[in-house]
């Protein structure tokens, strides 16, 4: 398929296309980033550096990209989608051989004018060639056994390279937006109920092989889900995170400490404050208030997506809004799942808030495929 | 197509669908987070604010200065004195070593102390101060300070230290302080966190330890923020501790020294009580040592010196020690004798140097015996058959109950350490504790003061200070805490003994001490005003065979040491009108006439004329000796304060 099958009666043109942009999305990325630079500065003792001024280039940069990107037609990027799948997963090989290592993982890919994350790349060129396999799937071909298998396989492969990183956290991701992409392309629910049932099964397995003769993991490994499930199991250890954080969300109460109080953070009782754990010092400094405020945020960039995904007629366009705003939704969901102590300490960025360029950029980009999906939307169908 | 736009159209709606389901979903997840969100943050905030505070927040003691300790006229006898130590930080020294050798050109360092600062410096967070040196001369400190920019990380702390200026005249009274150990952290003060300060010092022993928690005062708290590796960031507040209670003594530091002085290197004790109310003006045992060697870590060669000194320089010998009272214990029979109308004192024995009870010979100290007796010149004479006569008739029992009445076996209460409560027998303590009969020899020994009677040299001072004033005083140690009296000394009981009978005794003492025969002749004062009344003992350690009779008793000159007799003497002063009593042991230092009485002598007018006494007190032919022992004491002294005042 071409983009010149695009039935499309009336596309803006120009500058035209600028009106057609879905504004409240992108104001919302805006109040979103502006929300992570007051806590960046907050961090770096009420400084521009080092975070803050770094962090607001990069948005520059990354909503020019968002744009840029938005003004092309979609039929164009429909029709880049496999070359961008191939060569996100030929990054994630590089990486396996050049790639530097940073926090126990390698995942960076050193281009000399830019530090690239492929595992982030991937999980946008992923969800772009399985909207584009189900777009040109026929539907009732959809539940069939045989045309299963390609979309795993397209799955397993970024999830396979990534988790050889080892970057276990952005693997489960992989699977999750890909496994998004599969439900929504309408597949049995059998399917899922099977794949649910099988891990359900197999984690209860794992659980029950701990100190038996055939046991499947490592005690480390078991040693991790028992902090999970009680971290004041081990709190001066793995625990330390996951207390630490509950302290300094707790800590903040309705209305927070105030800017730059926020004394956990402060003190360097938390870890990876720019970064992973930002959350935590936005709920202490800003209390319930802060953090519900963010998270409106957020809810309303997916609610603002959904809508776009259900107005949009073109089911490449449809699929891929749909697939960009579930990978949104992880990062945060899980982001804010693992500072609470619901979900284990993995390492994905709050989106937009957290300090790092990879991931931002990736994001502003996969923005930048949803509105121009958005612009470029078939308006009255031939 | 238009089959085309229909499939569209369905897959279209399906895709739909299974979009709402999703978003359903994620709704759903947004919501959890939100009550997850309002759980943490409304609901419990209180609990993780709490948390939160006690991550960052750390209390540290400021440990609170220690009470000091007067004498009677507020001279100090244990106070404080700015200390200096010299720490290291690693993180702004840089290269330890370096530091450490750049130091050891200013001050002293050993090998093992170097060793055991790189080790720490290791161990500990880099920005924790390492301590290099403790107690540093201002000598030490000058060069440092001088030296500060070229010692990046070397810092000079300060704090409080224990002085005792009057060096080894308090040692066994006022004691020492030193580390808390793990008998310090029993017995209610585990949980004491004061106790935990890195070199925070307790009373060891003697009043130090006695009245630990009134001289120990209560913490200070400082207030802290820290980070998470546990640096401080700022001062959150400091609140000053209660600085501990001060301590008066009722000993007399003038007195104290001269006795010390006095004592010089034999292994004897002395006593001065104030006779009307108890106060004890001095209590001195020696040899005895530095107290500030102990507060600053006693070496191990200095201390092993001071257990194995066979003269027990450790020993508290005044209250912790109990010698057989000899004829000291005389007054006791006597007393009990009359109180139970056995004789009067008019009444006479024969002595003829021995007597036999139960066919076994108890002999007079003279072989020669004393001819007849009448009380008052058994005391003086100090005849031993007048009393096992006495004995005989007594018994035990009445003897027991005289000697309770005069403070004899019991346990005064003064704050001093290991007091012991002498002994004093009676049948059922034989029965208990020997598993034999009492016998009428062990009353015969009993009366003379041998036998199982000990008595400790405070307890023989009491007995000599309720004699002197017939009142039923108490020695006394505290004269006030913070200023407020201890004791109430205005009202203090008659002793229950018939006033005469105390008085036959007073007299009898005073022959002692000022008649040609009396034993204490020698030690007399001839001025009126001043004169003493005392009585002389000598203890035996040994036992005289009878084939040792026969051939003559071995000079006591000639045994060693250890088997010599000890000599006591007790007495009170001045004889019209008594306002001191005095109680003075010489371990095996011979005839008590000879060793003890000279040394009462000199204490007792020292105590009364506070001060040196005139010559002319003394009788002439003692005069140049005892002008020169006062010149010999008075340089001893003279260096003394003058170390009191300059040094330490």
């Amino acid at each position: 398929m071409t983009y010149l099958e695009y039935k499309v009666r009336a596309v803006p043109r120009g500058f035209k296309k600028l009106f057609y942009l879905n504004w409240p999305i992108i104001l919302l990325l805006c109040a979103a980033t502006a929300i992570g630079v007051i806590m960046l500065t907050s961090i770096a003792g009420i400084s521009w550096d080092p975070w803050a001024s770094a962090q607001l280039k990069r948005f520059f940069v990354g909503f020019i990209l968002m744009i840029s990107i938005a003004m092309v037609p979609i039929w164009f990027w429909k029709s880049m989608s496999v070359l961008a799948y191939i060569t996100s997963l030929g990054l994630l090989v590089l990486v396996e051989f050049f790639g530097s290592t940073g926090m126990g993982a390698q995942r960076w890919l050193d281009l000399g004018f830019i530090t690239l994350q492929p595992s982030e790349m991937a999980k946008i060129t992923l969800i772009m060639v399985l909207a584009f396999y189900y777009d040109w799937l026929p539907d009732q071909n959809v539940s069939k056994p045989q045309w299963i298998i390609a979309p795993l396989a397209l799955i397993f492969l970024p999830f396979f390279l990534v988790l050889q990183q080892p970057d276990l956290g952005t693997a489960l991701l992989i699977v999750l937006g890909g496994g998004a992409m599969m439900f929504l392309a309408g597949i049995h629910w059998g399917y899922f109920g099977a794949a649910l049932s099988l891990s359900v099964g197999g984690a209860l397995i794992i659980l029950q092989s701990r100190g038996k003769d055939w046991q499947l993991l490592n005690d480390y490994q078991y040693r991790r889900i028992d902090t999970f499930i009680d971290p004041s199991s081990d709190p001066l250890g793995a625990g330390y995170h996951i207390t630490q954080s509950k302290i300094a969300l707790g800590s903040g109460g309705w209305t927070g400490r105030g800017f730059g109080q926020g004394t956990q953070s402060r003190l360097n009782f938390l870890p990876e404050k720019h970064t992973d754990f930002i959350f935590t010092t936005l709920a202490e400094e800003f209390g319930f208030i802060g953090g519900i405020s963010l998270l409106a945020i957020y809810a309303l960039i997916v609610a603002f997506s959904i809508i776009a995904a259900i107005s949009n007629k073109d089911r490449f366009s449809s699929l891929l809004i749909y697939g960009v705003t579930v990978t949104f939704f992880l990062y945060f969901a899980v982001n804010m799942a693992m500072v609470m102590g619901l979900a284990p300490v993995v390492g994905v960025p709050l989106p937009l808030v957290s300090y790092g360029g990879s991931s931002l950029l990736v994001l502003m980009a996969a923005f930048g495929l949803l509105q121009s999906a958005h612009v470029h939307k078939p308006r009255g169908v031939i | 197509m238009a089959d085309r736009i229909q499939l569209n159209q369905k897959s279209y709606a399906k895709l739909s669908r299974r979009g709402v389901i999703l978003g359903s979903l994620q709704t759903a997840f947004i919501a959890t987070l939100a009550f997850r969100m309002r759980k943490l943050q409304v609901e419990d905030a209180s609990n993780y604010r709490l948390l939160a505070d006690e991550n960052r927040i750390n209390i540290r003691l400021i440990a609170p200065s220690r009470g000091e300790v007067y004498d009677r006229n507020g001279k100090i006898i244990a106070r404080n004195e700015q200390s200096f130590r010299i720490t290291i930080v690693k993180e702004d020294a840089g290269d330890i070593e370096q530091a450490l050798f750049s130091l050891s050109n200013l001050i002293k360092i050993s090998q093992s102390d170097a060793k055991r600062i790189i080790e720490e410096t290791k161990r500990s967070a880099p920005f924790l101060p390492v301590t290099v040196r403790d107690q540093l001369s201002f000598d030490e400190i000058a060069r440092i300070a001088a030296n500060t920019p070229n010692l990046p990380g070397v810092s000079v702390e300060q704090g409080l230290s224990r002085v005792y200026p009057s060096f080894e005249s308090y040692a066994h009274v006022v004691g020492y302080v030193g580390p808390v150990s793990d008998s310090d952290l029993q017995g209610g003060n585990e949980t004491n966190p004061l106790l935990k300060i890195p070199r925070f010092q307790v009373g060891k022993v003697g009043v130090e330890k006695h009245y630990e928690d009134i001289l120990r005062g209560s913490a200070g708290v400082m207030k802290v923020e820290v980070n998470a590796l546990g640096r401080v960031m700022r001062n959150l507040s400091r609140k000053e501790g209660k600085p501990g209670n001060n301590i008066q003594l009722t000993v007399d530091t003038a007195l104290q020294s001269y006795i010390q002085a006095r004592l010089g290197s034999e292994s004897a004790s002395a006593v001065v009580i104030n006779c009307k109310n108890g106060e004890i003006l001095a209590i001195a045992s020696s040899p005895s040592y530095d107290p500030n060697k102990f507060v600053k870590g006693i070496s191990y060669s200095d201390f092993n010196e001071l257990r194995d000194n066979e003269l027990r320089p450790l020993a508290s010998k005044t209250v912790q020690d109990a010698y057989p009272p000899g004829s000291t214990f005389k007054i006791v029979t006597a007393l009990s004798a009359l109180e139970a109308n056995i004789i009067g004192p008019k009444d006479t024995f024969t002595c003829s140097g021995k007597m036999e009870i139960s066919n076994r010979f108890f002999h007079c100290w003279k072989n020669s015996g004393h001819g007849t007796m009448n009380l008052e010149k058994s005391l003086s004479e100090s005849c031993d058959v007048y009393f096992y006569e006495l004995a005989l008739k007594v018994g035990i029992e009445q003897i027991n109950k005289m000697a309770t009445k005069l403070g004899l076996g019991v346990k005064h209460d003064v704050p001093m350490s290991a007091i012991t409560k002498g002994l004093m027998p009676s049948r059922e303590w034989k029965l208990n504790y020997r598993k034999q009969e009492w016998l009428v020899g062990d009353t015969v020994n009993a009366s003379i003061g041998q036998g199982y009677v000990l008595s400790s040299p405070l307890q023989l001072a009491v007995m000599a200070a309720r004699l002197a004033s017939g009142k039923k005083v108490n020695p006394i140690l505290t004269k006030s805490i913070n200023g407020q009296n201890v004791h109430n000394l205005s009202n203090i009981e008659d002793l229950d003994i018939d006033k005469s009978y105390l008085k036959i005794i007073r007299k009898a003492l005073f022959e002692a001490s000022n008649d040609r025969r009396g034993t204490a002749y020698g030690s007399r004062v001839i001025d009126n005003t001043y004169r003493m009344a005392g009585k002389t003992g000598t203890s035996q350690v040994r036992n005289i065979t009878d084939a040792e009779r026969e051939n003559g008793v071995t000079k006591n000159e000639d045994l060693p040491w250890k088997r010599r007799d000890h000599g006591l003497f007790i007495n009170f002063a001045p004889y019209n009108k008594p306002e001191i009593a005095v109680a003075v042991v010489v371990e095996h230092g011979g005839a008590g006439s000879k060793s003890a009485a000279p040394i009462a002598r000199d204490i007792t007018l020292q105590a009364l004329f506070k001060g040196n006494p005139p010559l002319e007190v003394y009788p002439a032919k003692d005069r140049s000796a005892v002008f020169e022992r006062q010149n010999k004491l008075g340089e001893v002294l003279k260096e003394l304060e003058i170390f009191r005042e300059n040094k330490v």
